[in-house]
């Protein structure tokens, strides 16, 4: 259908806030950086504008490489750690509470999101610490003699922070996906000779596979450039993509931090390509 | 297992909900290879009985057997029964082939002899070819057929189907409820079958059971129970009936002596029992007879009446005849120079029937 011209203009007019929202806070920076990545440091935290590769032929330096590695296992560990907690948790809420706490414990799930991530990781910086609720507690109740000392500072507690960060990102879409599936479907499933832990698998899985797939992007890809849960939570040794990038911005290096976003960019743009397909897939199921 | 045992045996299942009774001490056979048909309106636990069969519903009562062993604790995926349920509910997720081969695969059997039987299943309900087909690609009947297979694949003790035609339209309907009938006489399995089609279940069934209320009405052949209803529910549920009271004048030998609209009248009451001096009878219209003028000398009951209507229905008519009190519904079909075509509103009839057309009702 053609429309006329009237209603062109008009449909412009109401595109316009978002057009405009779009190219101010996305496009503009994401050029920005993109132009930045290929200058070169400038004395004093300034950009010098002399384009070259030089920043992209750094970045990718085997010795960033261990760097990168530990960065996805990191997103990957608590990508999988959420899917773990959430899908039962969403799949309680859905499928097994009665229809007058859904809304309440939905609610609860997102709770969290209310006050700052920051303040947040601060509590947990309290809960963790040598002399933390969680060592005096433990202590109190003998269960070890002396303080755990891996509790802050270490990978342990940058995954727990991100996992505890993200899990919200993992209950909500898996929860969608589940209040969808038919229950006559599953019935029919278990009428068919499937007991409860194949209809799982062979059924209830495979439907709420777009919520699982929505839930992966949604965690793996904050988690993959998160700065704060590393850089207060994790130990001195254990540098991640996103302290590393933000470091070079602290330490006046705008352009090799502006390139170590492109690639970090751009390899999230690959995976969610993937999941683009993983999800295409079933679409035309 | 023996072999003389019903393929299900329900014994006094009770099922409620709070306050609400859906099943109230319903007790049922279906025989090895019967077609047996639950006929009641919507909300008479029908279906609520066919979940505690399957085992999708505990019963607060009763118990529950298949093939003589008692299943009532049993979880659905230990039955031996499978159902077809009203919308299908095919695994949107699986192709035909995959959907058929659901059952099997939960058994554990080698791929060949999967492959072997669905082939088969996709064969007796004529859809060999759509294997790689997807369940939103099929219209209504051919999802229907795969529902079919797919539970009989798997060789049940019994089939239960939960009004499985109602989504069809009507020429599929009728196409389908043909389809039925083959299919279970191929087989040779029992079919449970729920429904609220009168029509359907006096075609497809062995036997029908009428249910309203959680109670279970009556149960018999097709011809039993719509010649011979029980009660007024059942007359009135199970096609239409004109249901006069009667005063009752005496009983001897099974025979009753009954005073309906003004006229006495000898009848046998089929072994029911009449308490009381008050009793309630049953004519179909269709057993009544309109004539212009009075027979002379009849053995048939005559009565007076004034036409307050006509119906005309293409193959039938159906006219409303006010006899005293009461409206009387009576059906002629439309055959080559009937003479009730003539008839006019306000015109003085008479109505005939039979006294073996009278069926004596119980309280």
């Amino acid at each position: 259908m053609r429309a006329s011209r009237g209603s062109e203009a008009n449909r412009w007019i109401w595109l316009a806030p978002s057009v405009l929202w779009l190219v101010f806070v996305l496009l503009l920076p994401l050029g920005f950086i993109i132009a930045v990545s290929f200058a070169e440091r400038g004395l004093y935290g300034g950009v010098h504008w002399r384009f070259g590769l030089e920043n992209y032929r750094r970045a990718l330096d085997p010795l960033y490489f261990p760097v990168y590695a530990r960065s996805f296992l990191m997103a990957a560990v608590t990508t999988a750690l959420c899917l773990l907690i959430g899908y039962p948790v969403a799949y309680a809420i859905a499928l097994r509470v009665s229809p007058k706490w859904k809304q309440a414990l939905l609610v609860l799930s997102i709770l969290p999101f209310w006050t700052s991530f920051l303040l947040r990781t601060y509590a947990w910086m309290f809960l963790l610490r040598a002399e933390g609720f969680v060592n005096t507690m433990l202590l109190t109740l003998g269960v070890i003699e002396r303080p755990i000392s891996w509790l802050l500072y270490s990978d342990f507690a940058v995954v727990v922070g991100q996992v505890y960060g993200e899990l919200p990102f993992a209950i909500l879409p898996v929860y969608v996906a589940l209040e969808r599936v038919d229950v006559r479907v599953i019935e029919a499933a278990m009428d068919l000779g499937a007991n409860r832990w194949r209809v799982f698998w062979r059924v209830v899985v495979p439907l709420t596979r777009p919520g699982i797939i929505t839930a992966l992007v949604l965690v793996f890809i904050p988690s993959l450039g998160a700065f704060i849960t590393p850089d207060l939570l994790g130990g001195a040794k254990s540098a991640m993509l996103g302290t590393v990038i933000q470091n070079q911005f602290v330490q006046r290096n705008p352009p090799m931090g502006s390139a170590l976003s492109v690639l970090l960019i751009l390899a999230v743009l690959a995976l969610l390509w993937m999941a683009w397909r993983a999800a295409g897939v079933k679409e035309r199921q | 297992m023996a072999t003389a045992t019903s393929a299900i045996r329900v014994e006094g299942v009770t099922k409620r909900y709070g306050a609400v009774t859906a099943l109230e001490a319903v007790s049922l056979e279906v025989e090895r290879g019967e077609f047996l048909t639950l006929l009641g309106p919507s909300g008479s636990g029908k279906t609520t009985l066919l979940r505690v069969i399957a085992g999708l519903e505990r019963p607060d009562e009763g118990r529950v057997y298949l093939g003589g062993e008692d299943v009532t604790d049993l979880p659905p995926y230990r039955r031996r029964v499978h159902t077809v349920f009203q919308q299908y509910v095919l695994f949107p997720h699986l192709n035909v082939y995959k959907n058929v081969a659901f059952g099997l695969e939960q058994k554990r059997l080698p791929r060949r002899e999967i492959e072997r039987r669905v082939t088969a299943a996709l064969e007796l309900v004529r859809l060999s070819g759509y294997e790689r087909r997807w369940p939103h690609e099929l219209s209504g009947g051919e999802q229907q057929r795969v529902a079919l297979a797919r539970a009989l694949v798997l060789e049940p003790e019994a089939l239960l189907l939960d009004e499985p035609l109602a989504a069809l339209d009507l020429q599929l309907r009728k196409e389908m409820q043909r389809e039925l009938k083959r299919l279970q006489r191929e087989v040779g399995i029992s079919f449970l079958m729920v429904t609220h089609d009168q029509e359907e279940a006096l075609a497809l069934s062995d036997r029908l059971a009428v249910i309203a209320g959680g109670r279970l009405q009556q149960i018999g052949t097709p011809r039993e129970v719509y010649e011979n209803p029980e009660t007024a529910f059942v007359a009135t549920f199970l096609g239409s009936a004109n249901v006069f009271e009667a005063e009752v004048m005496a009983r001897e030998n099974g025979d009753a002596l009954l005073a309906v609209c003004g006229r006495t009248v000898r009848v046998s009451l089929n072994g029911r029992r009449l308490e009381g001096s008050r009793a309630q009878v049953a004519v179909r219209p269709e057993k009544i007879a309109l004539r212009a003028r009075p027979l002379r000398k009849t053995d048939l009951v005559q009565l007076e009446g004034v036409i307050e209507e006509r119906l005309y229905l293409g193959d039938a008519t159906h006219w409303r005849v006010r006899v005293g009190e009461q409206s009387v519904l009576v059906t002629e079909p439309n055959r080559p120079g009937s003479r009730a075509e003539a008839f006019r509103d306000g015109q003085r009839v008479f109505l005939y029937w039979a006294r073996e057309s009278i069926v004596v009702l119980s309280q």
